[in-house]
């Protein structure tokens, strides 16, 4: 049979956000696949070196719309750690409690995803419903549903009073229920079964070499994950389990995840139940001493990795952020080969990707077979001629 | 164990149940006492210092000197003459604004207040650009 290659995206009603993946098709067997970033760069990293380190919280909160609170953690810790500011424990707790809380509606919200590429608009329904439960505590706690702010430099911003840890306390109680009731759905329910079993498989072996992280890795039955391999906050203090799973494919990862919501619940319910006393702020100087450092946080899609370099002045000199899904983009590739084109969508979203967090301007030249560093001067340059083949002369400008 | 049509059960259960969504502009949605909706101003308390301006992180505020200016407290005898207290105004660019209310945490006069207000979609942009006296 003859082989075609289709695109899928950067526009594809199945993508959520443009990205573009590259199709070999043998039929409706895919052969190969690759994946093509930069649709959605957005320049947040050399925005972040133009604001203070304030103004940057609210900057980096907008990496991505589901993980900001990862995202915030992850870049405050670098800066408390270079300020060596000595965040209270109480801040710690809430910081974490936050996490979690995140965790279970970034999972809730993917299981709705799931579903309804699957094509199981039922579940999606209930999720998303059940999620504004969560949705709701994150607004009482915090003031806004997507984009907390809890954190600031050296604790938080808001404490939390003993009327709302009842009601969060309640809330969760409610979901824990539900939870159990799509476990069990999830491992009896023979359409859904049929849909993920044995799509999208990714060997542990292959996990490793690809560096997947998160339940994508754990799914495919690695034990990695960065809250007890390098407890942060205080994971160290909290009892909770490692969830893996062996099927290594869509069902493995969607077990892991409705498994994981489970100990999330009793995370949430250990922290609020041990809350520390104390204050929820330290004062940290608006400028940073110069040095680098560099955090790991473990976002409900995986390891979250950034890197901060400071200049003795009240803004960043260099913020890197390694999201992810870059991370777990690799495997996609993998996953698609040999599979159906119609589970595509399904393998794509089973990694959670989130593109915009994801896109980074990395210039690779396969010619040169090197990396290569652009300046302004020459970006400019480039956009100008760039332009200038398609008629729009912007030497002026 | 496999139970085909497991979900039929709970399905046809929420054919009894009230929705779970509500008719949002005919109804009023319900919204969390501390939720961060439009920052107010209070021009009374405001002393200029611009600390909101500087620590806004999308640019949206700006404290401008106000038109008319409050006129000086009359001289009384013997005493140096106080100077008039300067009135600032506030424009708020909502477009611009995120929302995080970072500006009411640093202003040390309160003069920046937090609302729950939250219905601020327009269609004009002039009307985006809110200029508190």
């Amino acid at each position: 049979m003859s082989k075609i290659t289709i695109p899928l995206g950067p526009q594809h009603p199945a993508l959520k956000e443009p990205e573009n993946f590259m199709l070999v098709l043998e039929g409706e067997q895919i052969t190969g696949a690759t994946v093509n970033l930069g649709y959605n760069h957005r320049g947040m990293e050399k925005a972040a070196e133009e604001r203070t380190y304030m103004q940057d919280l609210y900057l980096i909160e907008r990496v991505c719309g589901i993980c900001s609170h990862s995202h915030t953690t992850c870049y405050i810790t670098n800066v408390e750690e270079l300020a060596k500011a000595e965040t209270p424990k109480r801040a710690l707790a809430i910081r974490t409690l936050f996490g979690e809380l995140e965790r279970v509606h970034s999972h809730l919200l993917w299981l709705g995803v799931a579903g309804y590429e699957m094509g199981f608009e039922t579940l999606f329904m209930y999720t998303w419903r059940d999620r504004e439960q969560v949705l709701d505590c994150l607004e009482m706690l915090s003031g806004n549903r997507v984009h907390y702010s809890i954190n600031t430099l050296g604790g938080v911003r808001r404490d939390i009073t003993a009327e709302q840890k009842a009601g969060v306390l309640k809330r969760i109680k409610y979901l824990e229920e539900r939870t159990k009731y799509y476990i069990s759905l999830a491992t009896e329910e023979t359409t859904l079964l049929a849909r993920t079993q044995n799509v999208g498989k990714l060997p542990y072996d292959v996990a490793i070499e690809r560096g997947a992280v998160g339940p994508t890795a754990r799914a495919s039955g690695i034990a990695r994950d960065v809250r007890k391999d390098d407890p942060y906050l205080i994971y160290g203090e909290l009892d909770f389990k490692l969830i893996t799973h062996n099927t290594c494919d869509v069902f493995g990862r969607l077990v892991v995840r409705a498994l994981e919501l489970m100990e999330s619940y009793k995370m949430i319910e250990q922290i609020l139940n041990n809350l520390p006393e104390g204050p929820i702020a330290v004062k940290v100087p608006w400028r940073i001493p110069a040095g680098e450092a560099v955090n790991h946080y473990e976002a409900p899609r995986g390891e979250d990795i950034h890197y901060l370099k400071a200049n003795n002045t009240d803004k960043p000199e260099r913020l890197k952020v390694r999201a992810p899904t870059l991370a777990n983009l690799q495997s996609v590739a993998y996953m698609m080969e040999g599979g159906w084109l119609a589970d595509v969508p399904l393998v794509i979203a089973a990694i959670d990707p989130c593109m915009s967090c994801t896109d980074r301007a990395v210039v690779w030249n396969p010619k040169k077979g090197k990396k290569e560093i652009y300046g302004w001067e020459e970006l400019r340059k480039m956009g100008i001629e760039h332009y200038k083949r398609r008629g729009v002369d912007f030497t002026k400008l | 164990m496999i139970h085909p049509a497991r979900v039929f059960r709970e399905v046809i259960k929420h054919l009894f149940r009230k929705p779970a969504t509500c008719a949002y502009p005919f109804e009023k949605a319900k919204i969390m006492p501390d939720f961060r909706g439009r920052i107010d101003f209070d021009s009374s308390k405001c002393i200029g210092c611009q600390m909101c301006v500087r620590a806004c992180p999308s640019k949206a505020i700006e404290i401008p000197l106000s038109k008319v200016q409050p006129p000086a407290p009359a001289q009384i005898e013997g005493q140096p003459p106080v100077p008039a207290k300067k009135k600032f105004d506030c424009i708020m660019k909502l477009d611009h604004c995120v929302y995080c209310a970072q500006c009411v945490e640093v202003c040390p006069k309160k003069a920046l207040i937090m609302t729950q207000d939250f219905e601020l979609a327009h269609v004009d942009r002039k009307e985006l650009r809110r200029h508190y006296t």
